[in-house]
Parts: C-alpha cells; structure tokens; sequence
C-alpha cells in the first residue's frame, strides 16, 4: 500500500454521559489506514460510529484518545484556527445535502470559495467549472428546493470540490436517493476519483454501494472496525458475523431456506451451489466438467455480478444423472471452484461451504 | 370633541410613540438579536457551547418576561436612573420599553434558530468556517423570513408596551387616548386613536409579511 493519506491510530471518541445517559463509546479504539487514491467504504449499521469516525478525519469531532493523523498532519491538540484550515482541504457531502437555501445553487458553490477568500472573478469562473463537471450548469441559478434528490447531492458534491480537496468525506451520501439516482451519484464519485485523483471515504449502510464503489473497505460495529479487506475479498470471504449479514443483503444468490423447500419440491435431482469468482468467471469450464463427468446440469438459481469490476455471485444447479457420476462430477468441480452440496431431495444434506 | 385644539395634540402624541417605538426597536432589535444568537451558540452541543452562559442568559430572560410590563418599569427603577439618569420622561420610558424589548426579541430569535437543521451548520464548519462567519452567512440568512416576522411581532408588542408612556410622563398615543379619551369621557377621542393604532399595526404587519415572502422566495 502507497503512504497513507488518513491514518487511525487507536482512535478513540467517547461521548461523556449525563444525568440520565450513559457515555457511549462511538468510536472505539480504531486502527485503520485509508491510501492516497483510493475509494475507501466504511460500512455499518446504523449507531456502529461510522459516522462519527468520519468526522474526526475533519475534526468535526476530536479524539477523546488517539490519534488521527491527514495528509502528514497529525490533528491531535491542533487549534481550531489551525483546525478551519484542515478542514478547508477536505470536502464533504451529507446525506441530506445541507445546501443553503437562501443561496441559489451557485451561490452555495461559491460558498467555501468564499471562506477561502477566493477574489469574485476566480470564484464565478470556478463555480462555472464545477457545475460542469457535475452536469448541472443549466441550475446554477435555481435555488435547491426547486431541484431533485440527485441534482441536490450534485450541488453538495460541487460544493465539496470547490477548493481542490485532497479527500471527499461522503456520509450516506446515497440514502436519501432512489436506487437509479444512486448509480449516477456514485458514477460521479467514480469519476472525482479517477479524473481528479480524490480520495473518497464513503459511509454507507448499503453493502451495494461497496460492491459499486469500494476498493477497500472497513467493516464497523460497535465502535469498532471488525474487518477490512479488499472490496472483493470481504465479498468472497467474508469472516465477521456482520460482514456475512451485508453480503447476504447485496446479493441474493444463495437460495434461502424457503426457496431451497419449493426449489427441491420442483427439482428432484441432486442440488449444488457453485461459485463464480474471478477465476471461473462463467459457467463455460463448470458446464465442461460437468458433461464430461456424464452429468446433466441445469441451473435453477443464483445470480452473478461485479464486485470491485470482479465477476461474483454463485449459481444453484440441479445435476442430473447416475449417483456416482454425480459425485464424481462434484470432485472434479470442487477442483475448479467452491462447492456447496445440498443434497437431493430425498436425502438432504446442509451443503453450504 | 374640539380637534382644532386637540388635533396638534394628537400629532405631538403621534410624535412621541414613533420616537418611543422606533428607539426601542432598533435597540431591542439589535441587543435581542445580540442575546437570542448567544443563547442559540452557547446552547449545549451548539457552535460555542457553553453551559455556564447559556444559563445566565436563560435565566433571566426567564426571570425578566413574565414580569408584567408596569411592575417591570418600577423593578427597573434604580438601573434607569443611573443609564438614563432619570426615572420619568421619554428616555427613561423608552430605555425600560428597550430592555423589555430585547428579552422577547432574544427569546424569538433564539426559537427560530433552534429551528434550524443544524446539518447546514455542520457543512459549513465542514468547509472551515469560522462561528462569526456562520452567524453572518448561514444562521441570519437561512432564518431571514421567520426573523422578519418575529421582528414584527415585536413592533406591535413594543407599540403596545408604549400605550402605558402616561405612567412615566412619556406621553405618546395611549397616554393622549386615557387622558383626552377615557377621563374626559370622551368616546371619539378614544376611537379615533384606536383606529390610528390599527391602521399602523396593519400596514407593519402587510410590510412585514411581505418581506418574509420576499426572504423565504427560494
């Protein structure tokens, strides 16, 4: 991994109870680096501190212990002076966009160039480059309640560019939009990355959003990060409790127990799970195995999609054939990908690997 | 009714009550505004948080509204005399009518800020802007129209406190309808200032709406 550009060194942010609440602990001792260039997810549920993590990376919250140091500077003990200008280099978008609405949809671009003291001339010209950029420069004088979800969290998204930041914070900054509006979101977020070279941390509760995205992501509950991997890698492996629940919400391709009732009451045959990753890529080399073993193999469920531009997913098959033809056509498949037994209907077995 | 007599009268108590209400406004305008942001900023997990302050300013805020306007004027007797250097007349009256004036604004103030989403506030901290800025750029902007509506509210709550100036020799309106009106049993005297008192409460509150339309045009 290239030189960090956020590290976490045991990071801690500890709300101080009251009267009638206890303290809580959102962000509890986290270890974690985020490289220059990439586009970081931190996924959770919701109370797991993933936000609160993300605003110590701007010093919205400070660090009850720990440290977090961005880009070389280590913002333990700095001043809120020194603070504003920390966070003038890092932009940020909401789940809600936070645009002001008494400013028009440029003037809340211009907002931050302002508390740079950017001179009028440079700042218009600017506003107009960035409404460019987000595809909305037709709007730049409509004011944000007249404009849609998407068109909001474009403005946001401009706003946070605005001053050249090395790294976008994004805080659920999908939540609010429909799975279509979502995409284009996450496209531009895509695109800030790679034209611009912007570091993305993006927070989310959408195990999608991860597989659309993410090159790397960290897995919070709890106040702690539970697992960090590749994007791919938690997808194919995950090893958490609550990692193995957000992959099983992104995509359904294991049949659950319900569907495995009705599919063994239509197919009497014997029943696999069989991976598709990066290696087997298609059906093309399983069917292969598959017929030369003098197997008949039909697919009945699963689902197959990109994770980090990766091929992933698995497919439920029903063989067809003489059982120890069957079985040996299992052997040879578990040579190539991960296989799941299910058994037949008649003899069921757990099968899940 | 002689209005040959009376009618110059009416025009001088006319005078006074713009003089009273138009001081009181701009100086209940300016420290209730003052105040209300204090307590909005200093309230707990606000821009400046601060218990302590949050708590003296609440508190006699607390303290001081629920006075009845007449009893006030005599509590405050002694801070009158020493800024004002008076107890009775026009100045002491309206420096009375000022401080009264501020606790309201202040507490209108601060219930429309509280309104706010503060997720505005956190953006624009999240883009390095100082508290003095986002009082300036997001907190009296974004709270414009209720703030113009608040603000007058206030008008006819200062022009209503300004009817009882008799009591401190400060003249003005009410003071001409009790002394012409009500104790000379004259009927039309009283009406007549009435119907002053509404037109002019009308027309601040058309102006008033209008302005807050203007503000909240989004």
């Amino acid at each position: 991994m290239t030189e960090p550009i956020i590290s976490f060194r045991d990071a801690s942010k500890v709300f101080p109870g009251g009267r009638r609440r206890p303290e809580v602990r959102a962000v509890d001792g986290v270890t974690l680096d985020i490289a220059a260039g990439e586009i970081f997810g931190v996924i959770g549920y919701s109370g797991a501190g993933k936000s609160t993590l993300v605003r110590l990376v701007n010093a919205l919250e400070r660090t009850t212990s720990g440290s977090v140091v961005v880009g070389g500077t280590d913002l333990t003990g700095l001043g809120e002076a020194r603070l504003r200008e920390v966070r003038a280099g890092i932009g940020m978008i909401f789940q809600q966009f936070n645009l002001l609405s008494s400013r028009t949809v440029a003037g809340n671009v211009a907002y931050p160039l302002e508390v740079a003291r950017w001179p009028r001339a440079e700042r218009d010209a600017r506003v107009r480059e960035l409404l460019e950029f987000v595809g909305i420069a037709d709007k730049a004088d409509a004011r944000p309640s007249q404009l849609s979800g998407g068109q909001k969290q474009r403005v946001g998204i401009a706003r946070a560019l605005a001053t050249n930041p090395r790294i976008l914070l994004a805080d659920e900054a999908t939540s609010a939009l429909d799975p279509e509006t979502t995409r284009e979101v996450l496209r531009l977020l895509q695109r800030v990355n790679r034209e611009l070279g912007i570091t993305v941390v993006i927070i989310t509760h959408e195990m999608d959003v991860v597989r659309y995205v993410c090159d790397r992501v960290a897995v919070m509950e709890h106040g702690k990060v539970v697992e960090t991997g590749g994007a791919y890698e938690i997808f194919s492996s995950p090893k958490a409790d609550v990692t193995r629940r957000f992959v099983g919400t992104s995509l359904r391709d294991r049949p659950s127990d319900e569907t495995l009732a009705r599919l063994r009451e239509r197919h009497p045959g014997r029943l696999v799970v069989v991976g598709i990753d990066e290696v087997t890529g298609s059906t093309r080399a399983i069917t292969q195995v598959l017929r030369d073993a003098g197997v008949d193999p039909a697919v009945v469920y699963g689902g197959i999609t990109e994770v980090a531009d990766k091929p992933y997913g698995s497919l439920t098959f029903e063989l067809t054939g003489p059982d120890d033809a069957v079985d040996a056509a299992i052997g040879r498949l578990r040579a190539v990908t991960a296989v799941g037994d299910l058994g037949t209907a008649a003899r069921a077995t757990e099968g899940r690997d | 009714m002689d209005w040959a007599t009376l009618g110059p009268q009416l025009w001088q108590a006319a005078g006074e009550t713009l003089y009273m209400v138009a001081i009181t406004l701009v100086a209940g305008g300016f420290f209730g505004l003052v105040i209300g942001l204090g307590l909005y900023l200093t309230r707990p997990g606000n821009l400046l948080a601060n218990r302590v302050v949050f708590a003296i300013l609440n508190v006699i805020i607390n303290l001081l509204r629920p006075i009845p306007f007449i009893i006030f004027i005599a509590l405050l007797g002694p801070v009158t005399k020493v800024v004002t250097g008076r107890i009775i007349g026009i100045e002491a009256f309206t420096f009375v009518m000022s401080v009264m004036a501020s606790m309201a604004f202040a507490r209108l103030v601060e219930q429309n800020l509280v309104g706010l989403d503060p997720g505005v506030v956190e953006a624009a901290r999240a883009m390095g802007a100082s508290p003095w800025r986002i009082v300036r750029t997001v907190l009296v902007p974004e709270a414009l129209a209720p703030l113009i509506l608040g603000y007058t509210f206030l008008f006819v709550a200062v022009l209503d406190m300004s009817a009882i100036g008799g009591y401190m020799g400060a003249g003005g309106l009410g003071d001409f309808a009790i002394v012409h009106g009500y104790q000379q049993y004259d009927w039309g005297v009283t009406f007549a200032v009435v119907v002053i008192i509404v037109v002019v409460v009308q027309l601040v509150q058309l102006l008033g709406n209008g302005l807050a339309r203007r503000a909240l045009r989004r």
